[in-house]
């Protein structure tokens, strides 16, 4: 039996003789716990959120068996009563997610499964959602955090509803959110194509494309409303792509054997995002969305345990508000960002989520990272940032490196042409090592196979980092189809080269033009330069079937949250889920949370929590102005991003991630005393809004070295160098098939594991293979 | 490569701005146009001196966040980019190169090279969208064929990715092209008839209040417009309005 004990204690913030008696401090709840096997005793301090007067305290309360610290003068003392109960009933989730790492799923995650079969599960469920009556939506406020797919599609249907909305951004305007940037397609099962796809299918290329490591509920529901969002967006006049008979078109994306994937040419993002942008400009006419453009959310703000309010700063003029509301959406995207180098917006940031972190939501996976295989590769150290070449481009393009060691060296010294190169002596790398799915396996799998044939030295450019893609066949093929379609001579090839290049040029005209253009080199003639980048985060906040995170009122959606990627996504995935989540599934599920707000009433913004939120705010906003430091914001972001890309990149390692951490660590000291922020906190001051950015990298960094080290096996994006077959494939472990959700607890390195474990009844689990 | 730089600096809005000169070395013609300014802006930081201020974000062409006038054109001197895809092999060494925010009356100037530019979205909520409710039981995607002419047609007017660079050429500060592209996008697609007089009216009306001038067809902004947004979509929304005033 391990032995547990539990005290209270006040927060002093300083000496306890400064204090009045009627002065308010926070209760500390400590968990003590023995541990069997090490004999060490282990101390959990958490936070109650719950104020006691100085006076209140010292006449014994907390020695009561009630344990009643908050007195019946106080309106709430009944809520705020409930809620210590409710903590310490609690205590044994605490001491379970403790006492053996390995085994113990941490009951404090209650994911709000439905019962039922798979495919009844949403009906069902959304049958049974209590509803908030039109008349009481009216007096109901909803805080939306980020205006990309799954914010602006969440911000548009909340007002529809009748709710009032308040949405910020960090942009200029909403429709420039990163979504945007997405080119190559959204998924939906619709089968127009009639090749046998399915509700199911969907569902079962997400979990397996996701090493196993998604929620099979919250995929199976995402699979099922995605036909639900092509029909929206087409009625909102987005353009899809179309054929002569005037129907939708698809194409394949990788990982699947159907032709599921609805674009629009190379721009699917900025057409679904438009769609999106317009039904909230419709609500912001009449007045149901209150927009804040270049507005960023410094803090979220927890009353009585609920989350009822954010924090900004208007970037125009550095001014800080106060925002209240009965709920608080974060859609604030991924954290790629934390490698400096990344194919996300220089803006794109974890500061949203991470302060959500901070506040008491737990985070999940933040090692499932995405490495794409399609970006344009790294061409000097000013590089601010990396472009991606869509997925879509392997439908047509051929991966391949030269087989032979002294072409590589002729390639990069510039005296042989790579279509100088014959057939035998290209190495087709996918295509020979997974001949089922070939140019078209999964993300992560496509880029460790490029990094394996460059570490071997057959990378083609000078960084020794880069492989083709090569559009020369497809160019043929394409060519001989419309010269049969014309009637034309098949044996003419200048004719077929121009045919099939126009026909390249239709489907992917935009994405050669970019590459032309950053690249300075034609890829209609020669083939395109790639290598992996950063590019997208399966890991982030975690959310129950709600989307609701572990604190009450507080939402994740779109990237911002973790649920349904497991630790791979599958191309044309993230469209389909911001737009899942925004349009089809929070506005319902919110109702179940707020249908007990309708008696709240407004939320005061001026209550001590507020008051203190802003506080800290500002100190850390007037900290960063007066640092007397020299190094710029840039210096250690590039710092960090190194550090993530070298020791937690593509490849890692025990060793590696634990020098990550201590380096981070360092980093971060490092960067609090020598930092410099110029300029004024009142004005547009583009280096302070950086600066808070890269602070919560500092932290978020850490917790993903710490998540990586943690997670002893291979999957998805997560590539542990010590848990590989002979043939250097991912060696899952089935004792590692849950979620990993971190409690924050001071520095990011003392971070609580929460496990959820994951079951499979509608799947079966198998290796995940592509050959 | 070695440059002069000529840029506009300007406090914040009610401030007076001027020209300020500045010199930078070792500049790669394979950096992009806001990667060289970012290897300023370090410099600067280093200096004690504040950094220039412009607006950025995706920096692959596709956010219209950037904007610059660049030597006087919009985007600078490159064709169907935007400034992020701009890079300095464009460019000679020791070449003097003028840097200014997009002017406009309906633009003003926020700080430096940034200006506000959300009398786009004050046009776009004037009628910029299909009055459709989100409710998972719109018809099938499949049910109405659109033409894939003028589906094509529809997508090509969607690019467009307001940032601005037609008013900023165009001078008369018309915001023609930028209107035209989002009308013409809803008037190709069915889906978009039903209001279409509404929304074609709503929109010019907003234009004009916000200020932007009228087209006289010089065609500058289809020349420096990023996207290649075709001055076809002016005249789509001309007939259009035309059309509604008559049948009203």
């Amino acid at each position: 039996m391990s032995k547990k004990k539990l005290t209270y204690s006040l927060n002093y913030r300083k000496p306890k003789a400064q204090y009045n008696s009627s002065d308010e401090l926070m209760i500390c709840i400590r968990y003590y716990h023995k541990c069997n096997t090490t004999n060490k005793t282990k101390v959990i301090k958490k936070s109650t959120g719950i104020k006691c007067k100085l006076n209140d305290w010292n006449s014994d309360w907390h020695k009561t068996p009630l344990r009643r610290p908050v007195k019946d003068t106080d309106p709430n003392h009944k809520k705020k009563n409930k809620l210590l109960k409710d903590q310490v009933k609690n205590f044994d989730f605490f001491d379970s997610s403790i006492s053996s790492p390995n085994n113990n799923f941490s009951s404090a995650l209650n994911s709000k499964l439905p019962v039922g079969s798979i495919d009844k599960k949403w009906i069902n469920y959304k049958n049974s959602i209590n509803l908030v009556s039109p008349a009481n939506k009216r007096n109901i406020d909803v805080i939306v955090v980020g205006t990309g797919l799954a914010g602006g599609s969440a911000a548009a249907t909340l007002a529809e509803l009748g709710y009032n909305v308040k949405t910020f951004c960090f942009q200029d305007s909403p429709r420039r959110a990163h979504s945007i940037a997405a080119q190559g397609g959204i998924n939906a099962a619709k089968n127009y194509q009639g090749d046998g796809d399915s509700t199911y299918r969907l569902f079962y290329d997400t979990v397996k494309g996701g090493d196993y490591r998604s929620r099979e509920d919250n995929v199976y529901r995402l699979a099922e409303v995605s036909a639900n969002i092509i029909d929206q967006c087409v009625a909102q006049g987005v353009p899809f792509a179309r054929d002569y008979g005037g129907l939708l078109d698809n194409r394949s994306f990788g990982g699947v054997l159907v032709s599921r994937t609805f674009y629009a040419k190379g721009q699917t993002g900025q057409q679904l995002l438009l769609g999106a942008y317009s039904a909230m400009n419709r609500q912001i006419a009449r007045g149901k969305i209150k927009m804040y453009n270049r507005h960023e959310m410094l803090d979220v703000v927890i009353v009585d345990g609920k989350a009822r309010g954010i924090i900004t700063r208007n970037l125009i003029n550095g001014k800080i508000d106060r925002h209240s509301a009965h709920a608080v959406v974060i859609a604030s995207g991924g954290y790629g960002n934390v490698f400096y180098l990344s194919t996300n917006a220089m803006g794109s940031n974890v500061t949203a989520a991470w302060k959500a972190h901070k506040r008491g939501a737990f985070f999940a996976n933040p090692c499932f990272t995405q490495i794409h295989p399609t970006c344009i590769p790294v061409s000097g150290d000013h590089q601010s940032k990396l472009t991606l070449m869509s997925e879509s481009l392997r439908n047509d393009g051929r991966i391949w490196v030269p087989k032979i060691i002294d072409d590589v060296v002729k390639i990069r010294n510039g005296n042989l042409s790579p279509t100088e190169i014959s057939e035998e002596n290209r190495d087709y790398f996918l295509e020979r090592r997974y001949p089922a799915f070939g140019n078209l396996v999964p993300r992560d799998v496509a880029s460790r196979a490029a990094k394996e044939r460059c570490d071997a030295g057959f990378g083609i450019n000078k960084t020794g980092e880069a492989v083709y893609l090569d559009f020369a066949s497809a160019i043929t093929r394409y060519g001989k189809e419309q010269a049969l379609v014309n009637g034309q001579d098949e044996s003419d090839k200048t004719n077929i080269e121009k045919l099939g290049k126009e026909i390249i040029k239709k489907k992917y005209g935009n994405l050669f033009q970019m590459y032309e253009k950053i690249v300075d080199q034609n890829p209609y003639e020669t083939p395109m330069m790639i290598y992996p980048a950063v590019h997208y985060t399966m890991g982030g906040i975690w959310v129950d079937y709600n989307l609701m995170t572990t604190v009450p009122g507080l939402y994740a959606i779109g990237e911002a949250n973790f649920s349904d990627h497991g630790a791979n996504r599958l191309g044309a995935s993230a469209l389909m889920q911001g737009l899942a989540d925004g349009y089809f599934v929070l506005p319902y599920t919110i109702g179940e949370y707020l249908s007990d707000e309708i008696s709240t009433g407004p939320i005061p913004n001026d209550s001590e929590e507020f008051i203190n939120a802003e506080k800290e705010s500002i100190e850390k906003l007037d900290f960063f102005i007066n640092n007397n430091g020299s190094k710029s914001v840039d210096y250690f972001h590039k710092k960090l991003g190194k550090i993530m890309w070298n020791k937690c990149g593509m490849a890692r390692n025990k060793k590696d991630l634990e020098l990550a951490i201590t380096e981070i660590s360092n980093l971060r000291n490092q960067f609090y005393k020598e930092l410099k922020v110029p300029g004024d906190k009142n004005e547009f001051n583009e280096e302070l809004a950086k600066a808070g950015r890269v602070a919560d990298f500092l932290e978020l960094g850490e917790l993903f070295a710490k998540d990586a080290l943690d997670r002893e096996e291979s999957c998805g994006g997560h590539f542990r160098e010590e848990y590989q077959t002979k043939e250097g494939e991912a060696t899952r472990k089935k004792e590692f098939q849950f979620v990993s959700a971190w409690e924050h607890i001071g520095e990011p390195k003392n971070a609580i594991l929460h496990k959820e474990k994951l079951d499979y009844k509608n799947i079966e689990v198998k290796e995940r293979s592509y050959k | 490569m070695k440059l002069k730089l000529k840029i506009w600096r300007q406090k914040n809005a009610k401030s007076k701005g001027k020209i300020v000169n500045y010199d930078i070395d070792n500049i790669s013609p394979d950096m992009s146009f806001l990667e060289m300014l970012d290897v300023l802006n370090a410099d600067l930081i280093l200096k004690n001196d504040e950094p220039v201020s412009f607006d950025h974000d995706c920096r692959e062409g596709i956010c219209g966040s950037c904007s610059l006038f660049i030597n006087g054109q919009a985007h600078g001197p490159d064709r169907l980019v935007t400034t992020c895809q701009l890079h300095m092999r464009k460019f000679n060494d020791g070449d003097t190169i003028y840097i200014e925010p997009f002017r406009a009356k309906a633009f003003p100037v926020i700080k430096d090279l940034v200006v506000d530019r959300s009398a786009f979205d004050r046009i776009q909520h004037a009628g910029g969208y299909i009055s459709i409710n989100t409710s998972g039981n719109t018809q099938d995607a499949n049910s109405i064929p659109v033409n894939k002419n003028d589906a094509d047609l529809a997508f090509d007017a969607a690019t467009c990715i307001g940032c601005g660079a037609c008013v900023a050429t165009c001078k008369n500060s018309s915001a023609m092209l930028f209107v035209g592209a989002k009308v013409s996008q809803y008037s190709l697609l069915p889906q978009g008839q039903t209001e279409a007089s509404r929304r074609v009216v709503n929109m010019v009306n907003q234009m004009d209040l916000e200020g932007f001038g009228n087209c006289s067809n010089t065609g500058a902004c289809e020349v420096e417009c990023p996207k290649g947004i075709s001055l076809d979509n002016i005249a789509r929304m001309n007939r259009d309005f035309i059309k509604a005033k008559i049948s009203s």
